[in-house]
C-alpha cells in the first residue's frame, strides 16, 4: 500500500484556490517526502534496509582481532599504586574501608561455609574466591534501588548491599529463617529489600528478563537502571545473545556486567569462545562495551558508574567485561586440580589479587595496619563464626511450605497432594523427623 | 492429528464418499455431475461449522466481532484501564500476522505495542522480566509450533518464580499468547496444539477459549491472574467464528469448565475448535443412536477443573475425550487417569490410590467406564 502523499491535493487545492488548505497539504508533502526515503539507483551508495556503509571493490575478509583485542582498563597496577592520577576515583577513607571490609568479610563466609559443606553441616557451596573485586567495585557504583540479576557467584553484591549474615546462612542452611522458604539448593539468593531478585540454576535466563525489567523500569520514568551479571561460559547461551539483542533494540537502561574467570567449570575460555572474549561481541550489538581488570576495585567502580550513568540518562544497555580469575573450584562438587594447575590458581591467590590490590593501596595511605588486619580478621570471623553457629541450630521450614507459592492462590489439586503427604506422614511418622521442622 | 475420539463421523456435507471394502480396496465415488479433475484439485477444508454462542446480556452493549477482533478488543481494553501494560511479540506493530493488535500502537504508542527482535526464548524472558519489575506483560508468540525455544524460559523461570524465591518475586503479570491448532493447510509446523507440555509444569495456567466471547472474557482473566498465563487462540476461528462480543471488558473464571448441553448418557469432553465437533456430534448422537451427550468445555487445561467433569462421569458413567494433539501423552490421558482413579475411589470399588491394588483394579474396571 503507497502511502498517502497529499502532493496531489496540494496541487488540487492550489489549482482551485484554497490557499490554506493547498499549502497545508504541500507542507505535510514534504513531511512525507523526508520521511520515505528516496531510492535513487545512479547514486554510488548502498540503498540496502539492513546497512549502510560503502561500497568496497576489494574482496578481503576482516580479520578478527584476538591477538591484541580490546584493551584492559585499569586504575591501579597490580601492587596497588595508581596508575594515571585523573582515574583515582578519590573515594573517602571510609569508603574504601568498607570496600575492604566487604570483600574481606565474603571471603571469611566463604572459607567457612566451604568447609561446612566438606563437614557434611551444609549440602553444597559456590566460592566467590578471586572476584570479590568484581562485586563490590560495580555493587558501590550502583544505586541501592537499581534491580540487580544475577547468575550465582555474586554474593558479594547482596553483601555491599546489607544482606545479613544470618540470611546468607538461612539460605545455605534452608532453614526457617531463609526468606527463600528453604526451597532452593545453597546461594540462590535472593532479596526483594535489596533490590537482588533471587538466583537460579539454570544459566543465561536471567539476561533477557534484565532487559524487560530495565525496559519497563524505563518506562517508570525513575532513574532506575538494571544491571545482569553472568559468566563468560553463560555468555554462549542463546539467552544471551536474546538478551544483548533486545536491549539495543528496545534501548533499555541496562548494564551487562560479564565475570570473565577464565573458566566455565572444567571448560577454559578458548574452548568457550574463538572471538576477542565477550567486551568484543558488544559492537556487533550495537552496544557501548569496555574491558576493565576486575582485580581491580576502582577500575571496575570507575566503568560501572559511567555505564550506570549514561545507560540511564541515554537510555541504551552497556556492556562490561570484568577480566578476573576463579581462584576457588566451581563448587563443593568440583575438584580443579583435575584440569588445571596449582602453580597457575597460586599466581592469581598470591600476585594478582583484588582483596591485597586494594590493601597496598590502603596501607600507602596509611589507612590500615598490621594491627587492624589482625583485629579485622579476627572480629570477622567470629562474627561469621556465631551466625553459623545460629543458622545451624535453627530448625528447617515446615513441610507446609512444599506446596505454598506454586501458583499465588491454593489449587485444589496441589491441596489434596498435600493432604495425600500429612496422611502419609501421620501414618508412618517414626521415619519421619518431625522434630527438625518448624510445626 | 489424532482425535481421542472414539466415535468417527464423517461431514453430511462431502461431495466425496469411500465405500469401505477389505483392507486396501477402498472405492472413491464421486458424485456423477462432476469431473474427476475438479473434484481431486479442490481443496477439501476441514469440517466442523462453528456454533455461535447466544448474545450475552450482563455485560453491556455488543458488537458484532470475530475472534481475532474480539482479542483486539481485549487488549484495546487492557492498555486502556492498566498503564503499565506493554504488547510485544514479533510483528504486532503494524497489526500483527493474525490482525490481532491492529491499531493499538497509533492509540496507545510506540513505547507500549512494539516489535521484538525474531527470537521466541528473547521475547518470553522479555516478558518475564518486564513482569517482575511489576508491569503488565502481553507477549505474542507468532505460532504455538515456535513456542519451543522458550520452553525454558516459561517451564524453568516462568513458572518457578515465585516457589523458588519464597514469593519474593514472581511474573503473575505475564501472559503469553499464541494462536494455536489445525487450520488446514498448516501442516506440521502451523497446526501444533502444545498444551500438554505445558500442562506438566506447576505454576502456570494454560486456557483455551472455544469463541469470541470467550476469548475476550478468558484473555482478560488471564491478564488479570496473578500467575503466569499461556493463552492459546484457535487459529482457524479468527475470522470463521463470529458473534455477538461485548465492548467493555469483562472476565469469566479459569479452571471452571463450562458443561455446553446437558445429558445423561455420556460425557463429551474437549477444547478449542473441537467443541463444535462435539456439538455437533452431541446432535448426530442424539438423532442417528438416541444417545444423551453432555458437552463439557475444559477451558482452562491447567489447572484444570476436575471436579466439573468428574461430576459429570459420575452421572453418566462414561467419557469421551477429544482433542486434536497426539494421541500418546496428550491430555486426553490426564483427563482420563484422574478422572478414573477418583470415580473408582468414589464408588468404593477400590482404596485411595496410594493402595497397591489400585492397577489392577482400573485395568479390569475400564471396560466399565469407558464405552
Amino acid at each position: 500500500m503507497i502511502p498517502q502523499d497529499y502532493l496531489g491535493l496540494a496541487f488540487f487545492s492550489m489549482l482551485c484556490c484554497f490557499w490554506p488548505l493547498g499549502i497545508a497539504a504541500f507542507y505535510l508533502s514534504q513531511k512525507v517526502l523526508q520521511l520515505q526515503q528516496t531510492f535513487d539507483s545512479s547514486l554510488e551508495k548502498p540503498q540496502f534496509p539492513g546497512a549502510s556503509a560503502e561500497f568496497v571493490d576489494q574482496l578481503e575478509f576482516i580479520q578478527p582481532n584476538v591477538i591484541s583485542g580490546i584493551p584492559v582498563y585499569r586504575v591501579m597496577d597490580r601492587q596497588g599504586n595508581i596508575i594515571n592520577p585523573s582515574q583515582d576515583p578519590q573515594l573517602s577513607k571510609e569508603t574504601v574501608l568498607n570496600f575492604y571490609q566487604k570483600m574481606t568479610m565474603l571471603n571469611t563466609m566463604d572459607r567457612i561455609l566451604y568447609e561446612s559443606q566438606r563437614q557434611g553441616r551444609i549440602s553444597f557451596y559456590m566460592t566467590n574466591y578471586g572476584e570479590e573485586g568484581t562485586h563490590i567495585g560495580s555493587a558501590a557504583a550502583l544505586d541501592p534501588n537499581d534491580l540487580v540479576f544475577g547468575q550465582y557467584r555474586e554474593a558479594g553484591v547482596l553483601m555491599y548491599r546489607g544482606f545479613p549474615l544470618d540470611h546468607f546462612m538461612a539460605q545455605c542452611y534452608a532453614n526457617a529463617d531463609d526468606l527463600g522458604k528453604g526451597r532452593q539448593m545453597p546461594v540462590h539468593y535472593g532479596s526483594k529489600d535489596l533490590n537482588f531478585v533471587t538466583i537460579s540454576s539454570p544459566l543465561a535466563t536471567q539476561i533477557p528478563q534484565a532487559a524487560g525489567a530495565a525496559y519497563a523500569v524505563k518506562r517508570e520514568n525513575t532513574n532506575r537502571a538494571v544491571i545482569c551479571y553472568f559468566g563468560e561460559g553463560a555468555a554462549s547461551e542463546g539467552d544471551a545473545h536474546a538478551g544483548f539483542n533486545f536491549s539495543a533494540t528496545l534501548e533499555c537502561p541496562l548494564i551487562f556486567f560479564c565475570r570473565n574467570n577464565g573458566y566455565a567449570i572444567s571448560t577454559p575460555t578458548n574452548e568457550q569462545y574463538r572471538g576477542d572474549g565477550i567486551a568484543a561481541r558488544g559492537p556487533g550489538y550495537g552496544m557501548l562495551s569496555i574491558r576493565v581488570d576486575g582485580n581491580d576495585v576502582f577500575a571496575v567502580y570507575n566503568a560501572t558508574k559511567e555505564a550506570r550513568r549514561r545507560a540511564v540518562a541515554e537510555n541504551q544497555p552497556f556492556l562490561i567485561e570484568a577480566m578476573t580469575y576463579r581462584i576457588g573450584h566451581h563448587s563443593t562438587s568440583d575438584d580443579s586440580s583435575a584440569y588445571r594447575s596449582v602453580d597457575e590458581v597460586n599466581y592469581w591467590d598470591k600476585q594478582d589479587h583484588p582483596i591485597s590490590r586494594l590493601r597496598h593501596y590502603m596501607t600507602a595511605r596509611g589507612w590500615w595496619s598490621e594491627d587492624d588486619e589482625r583485629s579485622w580478621r579476627k572480629q570477622s570471623r567470629k562474627t561469621v563464626m556465631e551466625a553459623f553457629e545460629r543458622a545451624e541450630r535453627r530448625l528447617k521450614p515446615n513441610p507446609e511450605l512444599l506446596f505454598t507459592d506454586v501458583y499465588q492462590e491454593m489449587i485444589p489439586s496441589l491441596n489434596k497432594q498435600r493432604e495425600s503427604l500429612w496422611r502419609h506422614v501421620q501414618q508412618y511418622k517414626e521415619n519421619y523427623p518431625l522434630d527438625l521442622y518448624e510445626k | 492429528m489424532a482425535a481421542a475420539a472414539r466415535l468417527f463421523l464423517r461431514g453430511a456435507n462431502s461431495k466425496l464418499s469411500i465405500a469401505p471394502g477389505s483392507l486396501g480396496t477402498t472405492l472413491l465415488k464421486l458424485s456423477p455431475n462432476c469431473s474427476s479433475r475438479t473434484k481431486t484439485q479442490r481443496r477439501h477444508a476441514a469440517h466442523f461449522t462453528f456454533q455461535p454462542d447466544p448474545v450475552p446480556s450482563q455485560y453491556g452493549p455488543t458488537q458484532k466481532m470475530n475472534l481475532f477482533q474480539s482479542i483486539t478488543s481485549a487488549l484495546d481494553n487492557t492498555l486502556a484501564s492498566d498503564p503499565t501494560a506493554v504488547i510485544f511479540g514479533e510483528d504486532v506493530a503494524f497489526g500483527g500476522v493474525f490482525r490481532c493488535t491492529v491499531g493499538l500502537r497509533d492509540k496507545y504508542g510506540k513505547d507500549r505495542v512494539f516489535n521484538t527482535p525474531l527470537c521466541e526464548q528473547g521475547i518470553v524472558g522479555f516478558g518475564i522480566g518486564v513482569a517482575v519489575a511489576g508491569a503488565t506483560a502481553i507477549a505474542e508468540i507468532q505460532f504455538a509450533d515456535y513456542i519451543f525455544p522458550a520452553f525454558d524460559q516459561i517451564v524453568n523461570e516462568a513458572a518457578k518464580y515465585r516457589y523458588r524465591s519464597g514469593n519474593m518475586f514472581d511474573c503473575g503479570n505475564l501472559t503469553i499468547r499464541a494462536p494455536w491448532g489445525c487450520v488446514g493447510h498448516g501442516s506440521l509446523y502451523h497446526s501444533q496444539s502444545p498444551e500438554a507440555f505445558f500442562a506438566h509444569c506447576p505454576g502456570l495456567k494454560v486456557v483455551i477459549p472455544r469463541s469470541p466471547i470467550q476469548a475476550k472474557g478468558l484473555l482478560l482473566s488471564c491478564i488479570a491472574d496473578k500467575n503466569p498465563c499461556i493463552f492459546f487462540e484457535p487459529k482457524i476461528l479468527y475470522r470463521a467464528a463470529v458473534e455477538q462480543v461485548p465492548e467493555d471488558p469483562y472476565t469469566i473464571p479459569l479452571s471452571q469448565a463450562e458443561v455446553l448441553q446437558e445429558g445423561s448418557d455420556v460425557t463429551l469432553v474437549a477444547w478449542g475448535t473441537q467443541i463444535h465437533v462435539l456439538k455437533e456430534v452431541a446432535s448426530m448422537a442424539q438423532e442417528k443412536l438416541g444417545v444423551s451427550c453432555e458437552v463439557i468445555d475444559l477451558q482452562t487445561i491447567l489447572p484444570w477443573d476436575i471436579e466439573t467433569v468428574c461430576k459429570s462421569v459420575v452421572k453418566t458413567g462414561r467419557l469421551l475425550i477429544s482433542h486434536e494433539a497426539p494421541v500418546t501423552g496428550g491430555f486426553a490421558s490426564e483427563i482420563s487417569s484422574t478422572v478414573q482413579s477418583q470415580l473408582l475411589v468414589a464408588l468404593n470399588l477400590i482404596a485411595s490410590p496410594s493402595s497397591s491394588s489400585f492397577i489392577q483394579t482400573v485395568e479390569s474396571s475400564q471396560e466399565k467406564t469407558l464405552c
